[in-house]
């Protein structure tokens, strides 16, 4: 293991610009600490911290001056990898008929800074949905640089001890690194996070510095926000669709899709046509669409799922239980976010807690 | 074809646009809201396409979008593609107006086909209902073609009204020929008229008619979702086995390779999974409201 002081920590970002990377990494933007294009360590959030709990979100002032000193904001690797709105094809049309065109490809690969092991965890997750079927996301996945940041502070609405996802990076880092008061502990994931390593000033590690990520994680999962129960998953789940629970929540969810924005894992999506004004060129345009909406579950000129009911039982069953039979892996990573951001800050542990509390009860079937 | 395989064939057919283009060269209506669209390959962009009974394709309509269609022409004729559309939303309402000589994109064949190699040996009992005769339309014609590989072939045919069931002259003529062929065509509409010379009651009330042997039938049933559950219900209560039924379901496809999320069904992934499912496979989640 080796250490880097923040001189040795800004050498190592530069290098990755030199390099041709887009670094991505947090930054505070708009009242939050978000994931942005960044040049370098003073685009960090330091001294800034965070209280997240249900349906809330404060940034706070850290007297440390921490770089790293918070769970983490709305956005995750997807929003990147997996963009919110991309272009996929480009259709034209002209006297000899249509033409299909690829989309250009993108300038340059991504350097992430700063994903926290549960963000780690969600992108394994979408390889799983992207990496054998969709080109564009291999294509950005495989060119990209990962440097994770060990998590010291979780959130109120953290839970990834219960989901075996954190606090400690064990997955799909080039390099983990670990915060200390002058400067960083680096794990090396990757042989290119060894290169990254070796061309930075650095140097060994003391016994005291090499047992800080276990030491430092071992903390922070003992102050998780909340846990959840994931035994009997997904058979839970599976047995209560007709639970009256789901009501209960139905009428407090606004089925707005916040929660499906800000989950890292979340990739259902919409491929919309656009076309240009002298009607020749169409856009295939991929974006993000969520189960919460009336039209995602549109078929054959009918709305399948017309409740709200319908549909967060959609989402949490999907996310907690078909998704292990589809993919071999829980859809949740437990980052919490999707409390965090609820408008109405709806908390999945406690709803899944309360099914399991009410398990095998019936909703009476009117009409 | 393995799933490596098929995640190949899928990744070479990813989302965006249409892989191949074709030329519409016919459109016949058959009931008042829907319409077979013939198609042939522009140059050589049929060249390897083949597809299974039961698969469909994504078709594409410039400016307009995707759509999820089953192939409902002769598989031994791949070149010759038929699509037969109801219009029911944003991109098949625009079909209705593709006429000869436009084009349209085609990414696929994508899905599970009907198990018609499986079913090889025994009675093959084929249940259409409305607009889902068109999904087994390519099981019949291909059993039709390899009739020595089956012993009965027991077709239902219904729809809600005369005019609902597509195919109608077809029908008429395969009704007289049928016997001929050794098929047994059965024809039913919920509500007949004066030009309906055959049964009336829903499908299910075919079934005594049909002479069912349960212990060596093999029955693919499309239809309204309603209609395959009281099928597939009927056919237990005959002693047929679950593991013997086969139905194709629809939901929202708008990728066709289990990408884009809308067409799940409990676990299913309904473009990939399905559209045919084993009814024991499905059996519960058709049976629960909204899933």
């Amino acid at each position: 293991m080796r250490y880097l002081d923040r001189s040795g920590f800004d050498a190592l970002l530069r290098s990755l610009i030199d390099a041709g990377y887009d670094l991505i990494g947090p930054t505070v933007r708009d009242g939050a600490i978000v994931l942005d294009h960044i040049d370098g360590v003073a685009d960090l959030p330091a001294g800034v911290g965070e209280e997240q709990a249900p349906g809330a979100y404060r940034l706070t002032e850290r007297s440390d001056g921490r770089l790293f000193g918070w769970a983490h904001g709305p956005d995750a690797g997807k929003r990147f990898l997996f963009p919110p709105r991309e272009v996929l094809a480009t259709i034209s049309r002209n006297g000899d008929g249509m033409k299909v065109d690829p989309p250009a490809e993108p300038e340059r690969p991504f350097a992430f800074v700063g994903l926290r092991s549960c963000d780690l965890h969600a992108i394994a997750v979408q390889d799983r949905v992207f990496l054998e079927l969709d080109p564009a996301y291999r294509r950005r996945r495989e060119a990209a640089v990962f440097i994770g940041v060990n998590c010291e502070e979780p959130g109120s609405t953290c839970f990834c001890v219960s989901m075996q996802t954190g606090p400690r990076c064990t997955v799909g880092f080039d390099l983990a690194l670990t915060e200390l008061d002058e400067g960083f502990v680096a794990e090396v994931g990757t042989p290119r996070g060894e290169e990254l390593l070796a061309a930075v000033p650095t140097r060994e590690a003391t016994d005291g510095e090499v047992s800080a990520p276990e030491r430092v994680t071992e903390v922070a999962a003992g102050r998780m926000g909340r846990e959840l129960d994931t035994s009997d998953l997904p058979d839970l789940l599976y047995r209560n669709r007709s639970n009256p629970q789901w009501h209960d929540v139905a009428e407090r969810c606004l089925a707005c899709g916040n929660c499906t924005n800000v989950c890292p894992t979340c990739f259902c999506h919409d491929v919309v046509d656009g076309v240009s004004l002298t009607g020749d060129v169409a856009t295939r345009t991929r974006e993000w669409a969520t189960c919460f909406s009336a039209e995602y579950s549109w078929t054959a000129g009918e709305v399948v799922r017309h409740s709200h009911e319908a549909r967060y039982r959609q989402w949490l069953t999907h996310k907690f239980a078909s998704w292990i039979d589809q993919y071999g892996t829980s859809g949740c990573v437990g980052c919490g976010r999707c409390l965090t951001w609820c408008p109405v800050g709806i908390d999945v542990t406690k709803e899944i807690a309360a099914i399991r509390a009410t398990d095998g009860a019936v909703e009476a079937v009117t009409a | 074809m393995s799933v490596t395989q098929y995640n190949d064939v899928r990744m070479s057919q990813a989302e965006g646009g249409p892989t191949r283009i074709a030329v519409v060269n016919r459109v016949v209506h058959e009931t008042p809201e829907s319409a077979t669209y013939w198609c042939n390959f522009r140059g050589h962009d049929g060249d390897g396409y083949e597809f299974q009974p039961g698969q469909f394709n994504m078709l594409y309509l410039f400016g307009v979008g995707e759509v999820a269609i089953s192939i409902s022409s002769d598989p031994a004729h791949p070149q010759r593609l038929g699509h037969t559309i109801r219009s029911a939303g944003r991109v098949t309402d625009v079909l209705t107006k593709v006429k000869p000589g436009d084009e349209i994109g085609i990414r696929g064949p994508f899905g599970r086909p009907w198990p018609l190699r499986e079913a090889e040996g025994g009675d093959l009992l084929v249940i259409g209902g409305g607009v889902g005769v068109c999904p087994v339309r390519p099981a019949i014609e291909y059993a039709m073609r390899h009739r020595d590989r089956y012993n009965r072939l027991i077709l239902l045919m219904g729809a809600r009204t005369p005019d609902l069931l597509p195919y109608r002259i077809e029908l008429d003529t395969w009704e007289a020929v049928m016997e001929r062929l050794g098929v047994e065509l059965h024809l039913t509409v919920d509500q007949k008229d004066e030009t309906w010379p055959y049964e009336e009651g829903v499908v299910t009330t075919l079934f005594p008619k049909a002479n069912i042997d349960p212990a060596r039938t093999t029955a693919m049933v499309c239809g309204p979702e309603i209609m395959m559950r009281f099928a597939g219900k009927g056919l237990l209560e005959l002693g047929m086995a679950e593991e013997q039924i086969w139905v194709s379901m629809e939901r929202h496809m708008q990728c066709g390779i289990q990408l884009c999320g809308h067409c799940q069904l409990g676990p299913w992934f309904v473009c990939s999974d399905g559209p045919v499912f084993r009814y024991d496979t499905i059996r519960e989640l058709m049976e629960v409201r909204e899933l």
